[in-house]
């Protein structure tokens, strides 16, 4: 290795930076994938594989991807749900690689949502 | 450089491994590959993350979830709920000790809540042993703006703007010692790390070469660069391997990135760094004695002046600075020294790092300001005392501290507020006792722990403390007379006075302090031959109070040699003649019937 100087420190400290970033918290949009039995079958693998070369592809660092069980609409998976921080989540339906990179660069990135292949905005009322 | 979803931060301090935070990590591994999540999940070892009570311990990211005491066969149902279907699992979270309720993230626990990381800023975010992880939270930023932009002198001032002082024990002022290191023209210079850490329950220098090694790397090399040195040198405790075995890597890592060596960073400045593993002397945590031992000779200390910056290692110009000390120093440089000054009291400025230990209910390593009150540290921090016992007293400084009472609970911690209670600040051990603790035991204990390791050459030291032990021996035993008590304390006056160095000033302050705290206790020993915590063996009857006993049988099933006689309704009895003193009834009893 060779040695370092002032301006290698700083590519390194960004390159890092961005895939440690999750540790500090700090999030500007979510990306919430549906894992349950019924979303891996139907492919919800592929939706996560794509999100994640996105944000590595991009450097992106203030997008959290998480995944969360059956959302109670088996025959509509893979599903996923994009939430903008301050604004109400959107659940997408029926996905698949290709949709799931549209949805990403145009509601993630750009905050325009996909009508398209949305199902819905807001979330169930829990109590 | 290749992303992931979420990151497993798994401690690897020396506590949680030795709790099985190695398997832990082992197992998640595997169970990852066999999900086929291993490019979606990542798991990093970290330094000790504190919270050593509740390891192994893993903190989920970006969630910030906090899971507790994982074993190997928890991690496949683990991996399952909640890195493949999003569900935090709620049996492994954190409950709290006094409200019995789940805290699923790390930053809602109260034990961290209240704390101000400063020279822990990295335990538990980083992989210890990266040093591009350390370099993505501003690692060796400092070390570069220090040899880019500033003079040697201007590192020195921002120093002593910091108001930094020793964390090591004596906090004298960090900025002052650069200052006469460099006012010397003798080359070549020595920059020191004291990391023989000796007291016991303490743990906070070890953790932080465990959790974060460059940040002491990097605080030397800038030490180094103020005071003109070109070489460093660790003194760690060879009881340390994990620490050791960090440092290594680290010091290997930044010496290929050319942060150590020749030409850093193409400034022309040259430093290098060496190990040495100390074989142990408690004596070899001061400063002139780790000289002598580090040359090569046995560890004893030396009259001072010359003072170490004038003729330390070698006879050379020597600054000598604690682990702590040096970890504070690289983001004093970055955010210059009035941020430091922000936090603390108004002659101890930042944080300290106290070990907690004891009866209490969260034991761990702390970071809190300057200034904060032990209250606050033992009940807020520290979750109380659990078992149902009252708090009796804390012993701040290790053997060369001091056990403060109940009404000294709302003092500033400080290093002047703690000298004026008769304690120190010490490297930063806090024991917590509560009631089943013999304060006169206590300073037995401690006592005999600096007779142990003093070195000899002073007679107040070694002569002075053997006395001291012999009259708390004496007391315990039933046999001390009311003069001891006077005696003690002339004793410990002119131990204090007349010692050689800074151990033996301060070894009589356990004695002194719970005389000073705790004076009825020792009279209790002496005029009604009891101890009142019921700890020293010779003043129990080891007799049953028929008045108070419930007649539970629960010393019955606790005396391992038959000794107690009890059937149903009626008060147990203890046969003394079969009795060996092993306390093991005392110990169950919840109704304090025998005495």
């Amino acid at each position: 290795m060779a040695k370092l100087t002032i301006d290698d420190l700083k590519r390194i400290k960004e390159e890092v930076r961005s895939t440690t970033a999750l540790r500090e918290g700090g999030f500007r949009a979510k990306v919430n994938i549906h894992m349950g039995t019924c979303g891996i079958a139907a492919g919800a693998r592929k939706l996560m594989s794509v999100v994640l070369k996105e944000i590595e592809e991009r450097k992106i660092k203030d997008v959290m991807v998480t995944t969360s069980g059956c959302a109670g609409l088996c025959s509509r998976e893979p599903m996923a749900t994009i939430e903008i921080l301050g604004k109400p989540p959107v659940k997408y339906c029926d996905l698949d690689g290709e949709k799931m990179k549209e949805i990403f660069v145009h509601h993630v990135l750009n905050g325009d949502i996909v009508e398209a292949y949305a199902l819905a905005r807001g979330s169930e009322t829990t109590y | 450089m290749k992303t992931y979803r979420t990151h497993l931060m798994v401690c690897a301090g020396t506590g949680c491994v030795s709790c099985g935070s190695l398997q832990v990590r082992e197992r998640l591994e595997t169970e990852l590959k066999n999900r086929g999540l291993s490019e979606e999940v990542k798991v990093v070892a970290t330094g000790c993350n504190g919270f050593c009570a509740e390891g192994p311990i893993m903190v989920v990211y970006p969630e910030g979830i906090f899971y507790k005491k994982l074993t190997q066969e928890d991690i496949p149902f683990l991996v399952e709920e909640h890195l493949l279907k999003g569900r935090p699992v709620e049996k492994f979270l954190y409950t709290g000790p006094m409200v019995k309720e789940k805290v699923p993230l790390l930053k809602d626990i109260p034990f961290f809540e209240h704390q101000v990381l400063r020279a822990l800023r990295n335990r538990g975010l980083i992989d210890a042993e990266s040093i591009d992880e350390y370099i993505a939270r501003d690692g060796y930023a400092a070390l570069s703006k220090v040899l880019s932009s500033m003079k040697p002198e201007e590192v020195i001032q921002e120093v002593k703007i910091s108001g930094l002082r020793g964390r090591g024990g004596a906090g004298f002022p960090t900025g002052q010692k650069w200052e006469e290191g460099r006012r010397y023209d003798s080359f070549p210079k020595f920059v020191i790390c004291n990391g023989d850490e000796g007291d016991p329950g303490a743990f906070m220098d070890r953790s932080v070469l465990e959790a974060d090694p460059h940040s002491v790397l990097e605080g030397m090399t800038i030490c180094g660069y103020a005071i003109d040195a070109h070489q460093g040198y660790i003194y760690v405790r060879a009881e340390y391997p994990l620490a050791i075995h960090r440092l290594n890597i680290a010091i290997e890592k930044a010496r290929n990135y050319g942060l150590l060596g020749k030409d850093i960073l193409g400034s022309g400045f040259d430093f290098d760094i060496g190990i040495y593993p100390g074989a142990g002397a408690f004596v070899c945590g001061e400063s002139t004695a780790l000289m002598y031992s580090l040359e090569g000779k046995r560890g004893m200390p030396r009259i001072k002046p010359p003072r170490s910056t004038e003729a330390g290692l070698w006879s050379q110009p020597t600054v000598l600075n604690n682990v702590e000390t040096l970890a504070n120093v690289p983001p004093i440089l970055l955010n210059g020294g009035p941020w430091f000054a922000s936090l603390g009291t108004e002659g101890s400025k930042g944080t300290k790092v106290f070990a907690l230990t004891g009866t209490v209910a969260n034991v761990g390593l702390i970071e809190v300001p300057m200034g904060t009150s032990l209250r606050k540290i033992i009940y807020d921090i520290g979750g109380g005392i659990p078992d149902k016992h009252e708090f009796k007293a804390i012993q701040i400084g290790g053997p060369s501290g001091a056990c403060l009472p109940t009404p000294l609970l709302d003092i500033e911690v400080d290093f002047d507020s703690l000298d004026e209670a008769g304690a120190m600040m010490g490297s930063g051990g806090l024991v917590v006792m509560n009631d089943s603790t013999c304060m006169v035991d206590t300073a037995r204990f401690f006592t005999d722990f600096s007779v142990d390791e003093s070195c000899g050459k002073c007679v107040p030291c070694r002569v002075g403390m053997k006395v001291m032990l012999n009259i708390l021996e004496r007391i315990i035993a039933g046999h001390g007379t009311m003069e001891d008590i006077d005696l003690l304390e002339r004793l410990g006056r002119h131990i204090k006075s007349t010692s050689h160095c800074g151990l033996g000033k301060s070894a009589p302050n356990p004695v002194l302090s719970t005389i000073r705290y705790f004076r009825h206790e020792y009279e209790a020993h002496i005029q009604e031959k009891k101890c009142p915590a019921l700890v020293c063996t010779d003043l129990i009857k080891f007799q049953v109070d028929p008045e108070k006993c419930k007649m539970c049988g629960l010393c019955k099933k606790a005396c391992p040699m038959e000794a107690v006689t009890w059937e149903k309704k009626t008060p147990a009895v203890i046969n003394v003649e079969k009795c060996v003193r092993c306390r093991s009834c005392i110990q169950v009893c919840k109704f304090r019937a025998i005495e």
